[in-house]
């Protein structure tokens, strides 16, 4: 089988944005949060990106950044997609009281825009980065079921989930072993999508003062911190932002590829 | 000396597949094929799906669907060879000259807009006629093929007349522009028999009253040897022969061709009356929030090692009864009782005993079969749910079973999209098998399949049962799968049983009407049978 070139690609970026946020201890050339140099300096052989607003070196925080910016989005998309799509499963595979249920709380809290519930429960929960996961999580959790839902729906009625049925097989093999595997394609490219919201997310709630707490780092929290240097010319709110903008192109070209291996099975969904 | 309307001569159509995960391959879909149509004459194509006969249906109008490229040889249409002509001519061409008629004209028709309007379209774009010309001849044409109010009938919307009745409406559409060839792609395979028989006759009329030549698209021999005058059959998109109806139905040279005539022609002697393994008493069910009984007062029973066939047309209530018998729709009233035990109504209510012993194989292979599990898995499963089987043992047992099924080794690592239609249907057959039941509900399971292959399915179904005792509740509108398969007999009609008995004593007279009507339906294997049908039903009517 040949991977083609622009999954390779977006493997290799994916790879080494996560590679460098694991091992970003060894790779950052400075600490996170010292002030090495003066401030908005140029790109130089010292500072190879320049440095910030009060002269720390834009690599080295990049690259701590990272290490919490991808850590974040991807525990919380993983726990959006796992409520969620389990949810979704179980809504539509049960029906009845347990489907309304389920899709009537999940419209309530659709009703009203994430940013604002996230922001008040923020406000008060202390904030610690498994309550910024948690929150982000089960926010996301409410799109995912209703994608998963909907997907399930057009699945249970295939005569395969009811020869299951038939042959008197449980909820967790229906939903893991009969719609999970072909729900997986809408899914997977959901998540390439979900996955890149929740780093934005984060780069809200980081500007909003409820995100990731200073000293620490966050891409989003870094264009914020460096905004101003637009208006004087310099590059170094650019950074974070082409950071964001490669990580977001680099998982959505291996999602696409996953896509399309996984719809090639003939006579699943989306084939 | 006739004149020669279509002259197709050494035809080669080619396309370029592009399969999942491997580079794009080259396919000759239909290679050196050379066939010639004569005025008002009609040509029967006959293949099995994959055969190429739609293809060169369509390549008389030069047209390829989807990346379909005619790339050799010549189609002469009139003198004029059409398969290089520019876009330009074609399109004066088709629906002018040359006309089409789909297999499934609910699909075909616009559902928002009116019959009239969409049966004298191309006769108005082309400038063939008037408004007023072309509704009058639409109008004489409806009379012709025998629709109801022929004045008013194009003032219906699709969805407000029957299948049989739209097949008909889609034929005077393709009429009416006066062309000279029509093809018609299986205009009959989508309708029941008792409809067929009058779809079938309509057209038959319609070609000779308007002289018209037609190229017939089916994969029933018995079918297109009512209609045509010469006939083609195709296998791999190759010619396996080329003669006159006479001769293809009565003195065949090729073996593929005396298969397709002897099809459907398995013997089985009916098994003596045996104490009930089913027993279905009075069942009456309806949907969930409907208040109209789809099975009324249904009582049926089935021997241990028998097969009951449950005939009828869609919407008589056979799947229901299925549904019923499984659990999956809980009846009103009556008891099903199986084995000597009360089946509970509801299939949460019953044990894992009463579910193993009760098996389905459906209609369509493709969709019973969760398309990203292996054949072995799949058949496994069961194996391993119900007995509890792992490791070798299954794997044992898995095979044991593809060689019951005759597929031999090398399957179990194979998804279903790997598999042919017929193998798929198998796979199912294994797996229904492999829970040891003592009854196996089969849903139209060869109605899907090529007659031949449907042949082979009959016969292991009929093996087994001599192997493993299993009882078979057979669901078919096909009455000849029934005589080939049957012990007993129920016929349905409306939700009700109206005949029920042995195989013997249902196929014989005195008939009820209905299932005189569905008897003399099906189509026979010789050449004037539709003619003596309806001359036969004439005289009756006449008689009453």
């Amino acid at each position: 089988m040949r991977i083609p070139f622009s999954a390779l690609l977006g493997m290799i970026f994916t790879g080494a944005f996560f590679l460098a946020a694991i091992f970003a201890d060894f790779i950052a050339p400075y600490p996170l949060d010292a002030a090495v140099g003066g401030v908005w300096e140029s790109p130089s052989s010292t500072y190879w990106l320049g440095t910030d607003t009060i002269g720390r070196d834009i690599l080295s925080r990049l690259i701590y950044g990272g290490q919490i910016t991808i850590f974040v989005a991807t525990a919380s998309s993983l726990l959006a997609f796992g409520l969620g799509s389990f949810l979704g499963f179980l809504a539509a595979t049960q029906g009845g009281w347990v489907d309304q249920a389920l899709s009537r709380l999940v419209d309530l809290v659709m009703a009203i825009p994430s940013l604002i519930i996230a922001l008040v429960v923020l406000s008060v929960l202390p904030i610690s980065l498994t309550v910024l996961i948690l929150v982000m999580g089960i926010l996301d959790a409410t799109r995912v079921f209703r994608l998963s839902r909907a997907v399930a729906m057009d699945i249970t009625v295939m005569d395969y989930v009811e020869a299951a049925r038939l042959r008197g097989e449980g909820k967790g093999w229906i939903i893991f072993r009969e719609i999970l595997p072909n729900a997986l394609s809408p899914l997977v490219a959901e998540f390439g999508l979900r996955f890149i919201f929740a780093v934005l997310f984060i780069s809200t709630l980081s500007f909003l003062g409820l995100g990731i707490q200073p000293p620490l780092a966050d891409w989003g929290g870094m264009v914020k911190e460096n905004k101003d240097a637009l208006i004087y010319g310099k590059s170094a709110a650019l950074m974070p932002a082409l950071a964001i903008a490669a990580l977001a192109i680099s998982v959505n070209l291996v999602a696409d590829w996953i896509l399309s291996r996984t719809t090639s099975l003939k006579g699943g969904r989306g084939a | 000396m006739p004149e020669t309307l279509l002259d197709i001569r050494n035809l080669r159509i080619e396309a370029t597949s592009y399969p999942p995960g491997e580079p794009p391959r080259h396919v000759v879909l239909v290679d050196d094929v050379s066939v010639s149509v004569e005025k008002g004459k009609v040509l029967g194509l006959i293949g099995e799906s994959g055969a190429g006969k739609s293809t060169i249906g369509l390549s008389a109008m030069s047209y390829g669907r989807g990346g379909v490229r005619l790339t050799g040889g010549h189609i002469l249409l009139n003198g004029r060879d059409i398969r290089t002509a520019p876009p330009g001519a074609l399109r004066k061409l088709r629906g002018k000259e040359v006309t089409y008629v789909a297999q499934s004209a609910a699909a075909a028709f616009n559902p928002a807009r009116r019959l009239m309007e969409q049966v004298i379209e191309t006769s108005l774009s082309h400038g063939v006629m008037t408004k007023p010309e072309a509704e009058a001849r639409a109008v004489s044409l409806f009379r012709q093929l025998g629709l109801p109010n022929p004045e008013t009938f194009g003032t219906r919307f699709p969805h407000q007349v029957s299948g049989g009745q739209l097949q008909r409406a889609m034929t005077a559409m393709a009429l009416c522009p006066k062309p000279d060839l029509v093809i018609f792609d299986e205009p009959t395979t989508a309708l029941d028999v008792t409809t067929q028989i009058d779809v079938l006759a309509a057209i038959k009329r319609a070609i000779h009253e308007t002289g018209v030549a037609a190229l017939y698209i089916t994969h029933d021999l018995a079918v297109v040897a009512q209609v045509a005058d010469d006939i083609l059959v195709l296998r791999h998109g190759k010619k396996v022969e080329y003669g006159t109806t006479d001769q293809i139905i009565n003195a065949p040279h090729e073996d593929y061709t005396r298969a397709l005539v002897s099809v459907r022609s398995i013997d089985h002697a009916e098994k003596p009356e045996a104490p009930p393994l089913l027993q279905v008493q009075n069942v009456t069910a309806r949907y969930r929030g409907t208040n109209f009984d789809v099975l009324k007062n249904v009582s049926v029973d089935l021997a241990p090692g028998q097969t009951l066939a449950v005939v009828g047309e869609s919407g008589s209530g056979k799947s229901t009864l299925a549904r019923a018998i499984t659990g999956l729709l809980p009846p009103a009233q009556g008891r099903i009782s199986f084995a000597g035990r009360s089946l509970s109504a509801d299939l949460a209510g019953r044990s894992k005993d009463d579910l193993r012993e009760l098996q389905m194989i459906y209609q369509m292979a493709d969709v019973a079969m969760n398309p990203r599990q292996t054949v072995g898995t799949i058949i496994g499963r069961p194996l391993e749910f119900y007995f509890g089987l792992k490791g070798e043992a299954k794997r044992k047992r898995i095979q044991e079973l593809l060689d019951q099924i005759e597929m031999g080794k090398g399957y179990e690592n194979r998804y279903p999209a790997e598999l042919s239609g017929g193998q798929k249907q198998r796979v199912c057959i294994a797996r229904a098998l492999a829970a040891k039941p003592k009854l196996i509900i089969c849903d139209e399971v060869t109605s899907a399949l090529d007659p031949l292959v449907a042949d082979g399915i009959l016969k292991l179904l009929l093996n087994l049962q001599a192997q493993e005792g299993v009882a078979y509740l057979f669901i078919t509108h096909d009455l000849a799968t029934v005589r080939a398969i049957a012990d007993r007999i129920a016929v349905m009609f409306k939700g009700q049983v109206v005949r029920y008995g042995q195989k013997s004593d249902v196929l014989a007279p005195p008939f009820d009407d209905y299932t005189d009507l569905l008897l003399s339906s099906v189509p026979e294997m010789r050449l004037g049978w539709l003619e003596e049908v309806l001359a036969h039903r004439k005289m009756e009517s006449a008689g009453n």
